[in-house]
């Protein structure tokens, strides 16, 4: 089978178990699926920007809060409908993302992380300085809150739709544009693809992501947008998510998401003597085992597997 | 063709050779910024207050800035669990001085677990992924932060807990400028610290070989150096001189909590790239001038509040990314294979 | 009769890439020996597989040891100086540093051999604290020279010496590496493009074609041969 068949093949089945599993699963569990779906979008917009256009960003985490801030700010003040807050996080996040793109033109490797780092770090604290609007310590909470069952119908939705527009825009023109200049700035430019335009928009579609994933993530916390949920954590949490799933790969996405979403609450039932920080140690260190075993990510696992069974026949020659 | 000269280069080819390295805008800037200091202090004791608490402050940030700096060089990776691993080698001293040694027995004690911890933590975690990518090397750090945080709140627990100060509570009062002793001993220990480091690396064997090492690892493999004992030892150092800075701050934050590190990694983060990620002085530099930097704005600036301390220090930090990237003390210099 | 350095069947490979498609060759104690070749022949493979900076199967024995599976830190305590393609200087470290790194397998004071360095290269005695990096490309040659002798090794290899260098410039290392070897009894294998030069120096002398060792013998000999003289010598 070639690999696209496969991958095609792997997405209708995890549609399917997807679309059937609300039926299968307690609220707490469908809480739990929901937050997956969440993570599942920011991966997938932080793997458009590292995976493919090759520019790293620890900051995602701040496009989070923005995009959740705006969905509990919009429905506190407006009413607004919530999926319409999602729409406007979107959009929000996109200009921003824009915004963000271009001063990190000029820069590149560990300078653009520690750039984007700082957003990670500074974002969470606005709202402690600006705590009349904003909400201080204790957050904005939004007019409506919404049920498990809601919110993971939303977020695979729009994780769905997201997981399409993603696979469009980087099977065509733009893919290849992002790829030219992940490989080779030089020769990218050289083939005649604008940097400055394809290097913006890498970063205004992966902040637009991570907007729509933190408006959910928000729902999630019943409606409360909190500046400490937002710390760095989160933004480093979506990174391992990326590393783990495997960077310039869609299809290990799901992987990652499960890893994060998921890895910190199983692990929270792990026995470690009397403790409940045994949560972080067991998390802490299946990444660091992980990244030791699959440094390619699970994506990288996969092609390694596919290529092994391709290399297969091929040794049967003399 | 002949070359247009500019003005100040003109200038300065006229000045006699060792006014004429310093006749360059960053140490200019540097020079003018200590005047403005040493002025501003004599005019105003409050000013000197502050300025000397953000030069110990500043000292501790820029400790852990060098440890940062001095992995970058050799192997072009950001350790995320720096200030963690200070933060645990801080618990450990906690935990010497509760088992009856005293303070200062405690810190070199201190400082001997914080180097075998270093080199166990390249040799165990960073070795066996260091040539994958620096993508990996990157999350392992960021695993280890993590790993490293859990271990110390399960062992230790995540409340507050209390250290003997390593320094009296004296105040010594000099023309009406109250200078407190914590402030000057944190100075002179960190200052000395980063002194030692730095001669270690200048006049001895191991130091020309762990820079040797680090600048151009294929060419000291060829005369013998062992490339990757000395990243493990650079690494060994590095933790030590996180545990200094840990050991420094935790007086002068008063207690000792799992997250003691995590805003002095952010700060040293800035201050590292304030001086050129590359640079060891200007890590150091970097630090102590963000730390009465900080200070003073704090002191003069009523829209700088607590909360805008670090976003602050970040604006800094992109800003000199942009209009600078090579850092103050960086060279700009071309990448190599 | 056995040499200093000894070679039988030795393979390298980058990658896919077979570099090394069985080399043989000996280098006798006290000797110069030149390796010839057109580019990508292998030669600096060759010494790569020496030292160690290359994976690599055959045998290869030096001073009756097994070289084997030992890397480059090891064949450099064993007294083998590589100078690499490139020259392997430190730019970023100053002349002195870059002498005593070249001693850094030794134990003890470096001085009495840098006294012995510096009557080949007075020059160097100025520039101790001069950058090496700011040397100009025969200044850091000499340097690298200089670094590898420093080491009081065995066996010096040195790859393309003579690159980018002006003539007068190559004459004049090629006359230092001669007075090592008359004086100091330094046991020389040399990689070289400059066959003419190469073939006056070297006692020896063996001609690699994609992997192989083609041709080998006594300088006189190959200068006479037909087919050295058509590809390395021109005439
Ligand atoms: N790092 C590498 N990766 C892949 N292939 C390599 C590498 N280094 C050398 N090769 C290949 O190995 C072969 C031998 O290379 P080598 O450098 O030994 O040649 P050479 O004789 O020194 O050539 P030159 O005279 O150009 O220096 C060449 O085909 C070259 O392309
Ligand atoms: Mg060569």
């Amino acid at each position: 089978m070639k690999p696209s068949a496969v991958g095609l093949a792997t997405t209708v089945v995890a549609g399917a178990v997807l679309a059937l599993l609300p039926f299968a699963l307690s609220s707490y569990h469908q809480g739990l699926a929901a937050q997956v779906g969440v993570y599942f979008i920011a991966i997938l917009g932080l793997n458009i920007l590292t995976g493919y256009s090759g520019q790293i960003s620890i900051g995602h985490g701040a496009f989070m809060a923005i995009g959740g801030y705006t969905t509990a700010i919009m429905s506190r003040d407006h009413r607004t409908n919530l999926i319409l807050t999602m729409l406007m996080a979107l959009a929000i996040c996109f200009v921003l993302g824009l915004v963000v793109g271009l001063p990190a033109l000029r820069l590149s490797g560990v300078y653009l992380a520690l750039a984007t780092f700082a957003l990670a770090v500074s974002v969470p604290q606005l709202p402690l300085k600006f705590s009349t609007f904003l909400g201080g310590s204790n957050g904005v909470q939004s007019a409506e809150t919404v049920t498990h069952r809601w919110l993971y119908g939303a977020s695979w939705t729009a994780a769905a739709i997201l997981f399409v527009l993603a696979w469009l825009l980087l099977r065509g023109r733009t893919g290849r544009a992002f790829r030219a200049i992940r490989d080779s700035e030089i020769a990218a430019t050289s083939s005649g693809v604008r940097l400055p335009i394809y290097k913006t928009l890498a970063f205004g579609v992966s902040a637009a992501y991570a907007g729509v994933a933190g408006s959910l993530y928000v729902l999630g916390t019943n409606g409360f947008a909190q500046p400490n949920e937002f710390g760095v954590l989160l933004s480093l949490q979506i990174l391992v998510g990326a590393a783990v799933a495997g960077l310039g790969s869609l299809w290990g996405v799901l992987a990652g998401a499960a890893f994060v979403g998921l890895l910190p609450t199983i692990s929270k039932d792990v026995p470690l003597v009397g403790s409940a920080h045994g949560q972080d140690v067991v998390f802490g260190l299946i990444v660091v085992l992980v990244m030791l075993l699959l440094p390619q990510g699970f994506a990288g696992f996969l092609a390694r597997l596919a290529r092994l069974r391709a290399a297969r026949p091929a040794s049967d020659r003399p | 063709m002949a070359t247009v000269e500019t003005r100040p280069a003109r200038l300065r080819r006229d000045l006699p050779q060792w006014l004429r390295a310093l006749v360059r805008p960053v140490p200019l800037g540097l020079a003018a910024a200590c005047v403005f200091l040493v002025v501003g202090s004599l005019l105003s004791n409050d000013f000197a207050q502050q300025t000397v608490a953000g030069l110990a402050q500043g000292t501790i940030f820029g400790s852990l800035a060098l440890a940062l700096v001095l992995i970058y060089r050799a192997t072009e990776v950001i350790n995320f669990a720096q200030g963690e691993m200070a933060m645990a080698t801080t618990y450990v001293a906690y935990q010497l001085i509760s088992w009856g040694l005293s303070y200062w027995e405690a810190f070199f004690a201190t400082l001997v677990v914080a180097f075998v911890f270093g080199v166990v933590v390249q040799v165990v975690f960073i070795r066996p992924v260091q040539h994958t990518s620096v993508i990996a090397v990157v999350i392992v750090t960021v695993g280890l932060f993590i790993l490293i945080d859990g271990l110390v709140t399960w062992k230790w627990g995540a409340d507050l807990k209390f250290m003997p100060a390593p320094f009296g509570k004296t105040v010594y009062h000099v023309g009406g400028v109250a200078f407190a002793q914590q402030d000057l001993g944190t100075l002179l220990v960190s200052v000395l610290s980063v002194l030692l480091l730095w001669a270690l690396f200048r006049f001895t064997k191991l130091g020309l070989a762990m820079r040797a090492a680090a600048l151009r690892p294929a060419s000291a493999r060829l005369v013998g150096v062992r490339v990757d004992r000395m990243l493990a030892i650079g690494w060994g150092f590095a933790a030590v001189l996180g545990a200094v800075a840990g050991l420094m701050a935790e007086p002068a934050q008063y207690v000792l909590q799992p997250s003691l590190m995590q805003p002095i990694l952010l700060y040293a983060f800035a201050a590292a790239v304030l001086g050129g990620l590359e640079s060891p002085a200007g890590a150091v530099v970097g630090g102590i001038a963000l730390g009465v930097f900080l200070n003073l704005v704090g002191q003069y600036v009523g829209f700088v509040t607590s909360e805008l301390r670090l976003p602050f220090a970040f604006a800094v930090l992109l800003v000199v990314l942009l209009v600078k990237p090579a850092g103050l003390f960086g060279r700009a210099r071309v990448r190599r294979v | 009769m056995s040499g200093l350095l000894e070679l039988r069947d030795v393979e390298a490979h980058y990658g896919p890439v077979q570099a090394l498609r069985g080399v043989s060759l000996e280098v006798e104690e006290g000797t110069i020996v030149a390796v010839l070749g057109a580019n990508g022949a292998g030669k600096t493979t060759t010494l790569r597989a020496i030292s160690g900076t290359v994976r690599r199967t055959g045998e290869l024995r030096f001073a009756g040891q097994e070289l084997g599976r030992l890397g480059p830190e090891d064949t450099a305590r064993l007294g083998i100086a590589h100078v690499p393609e490139g020259r392997g200087t430190f730019a970023e470290l100053t002349v002195w540093e870059n002498l005593r790194l070249g001693a850094y397998t030794r134990r003890g004071s470096i001085r009495e051999d840098v006294q012995r360095v510096l009557a080949y290269f007075p020059w160097l005695d100025d520039r101790r604290h001069q950058e090496a990096g700011t040397l100009s490309g025969g200044e850091q040659q000499m340097l690298a020279l200089a670094r590898a002798f420093v080491a009081r090794p065995r066996l010096l290899l040195l790859d393309e010496p003579s690159l980018g260098l002006a003539p007068v410039l190559v004459t004049e290392i090629f006359r230092i590496i001669r007075e090592l070897n008359e004086r100091e009894g330094l046991t020389v294998l040399v990689v070289e493009q400059n066959a003419h030069i190469a073939l006056q120096l070297a006692a020896t002398a063996y001609v690699l074609e994609v992997g192989r060792v083609a041709l080998a013998g006594p300088s006189e000999e190959l200068r006479a041969h037909e087919s050295v003289r058509k590809s390395y010598l021109g005439y």
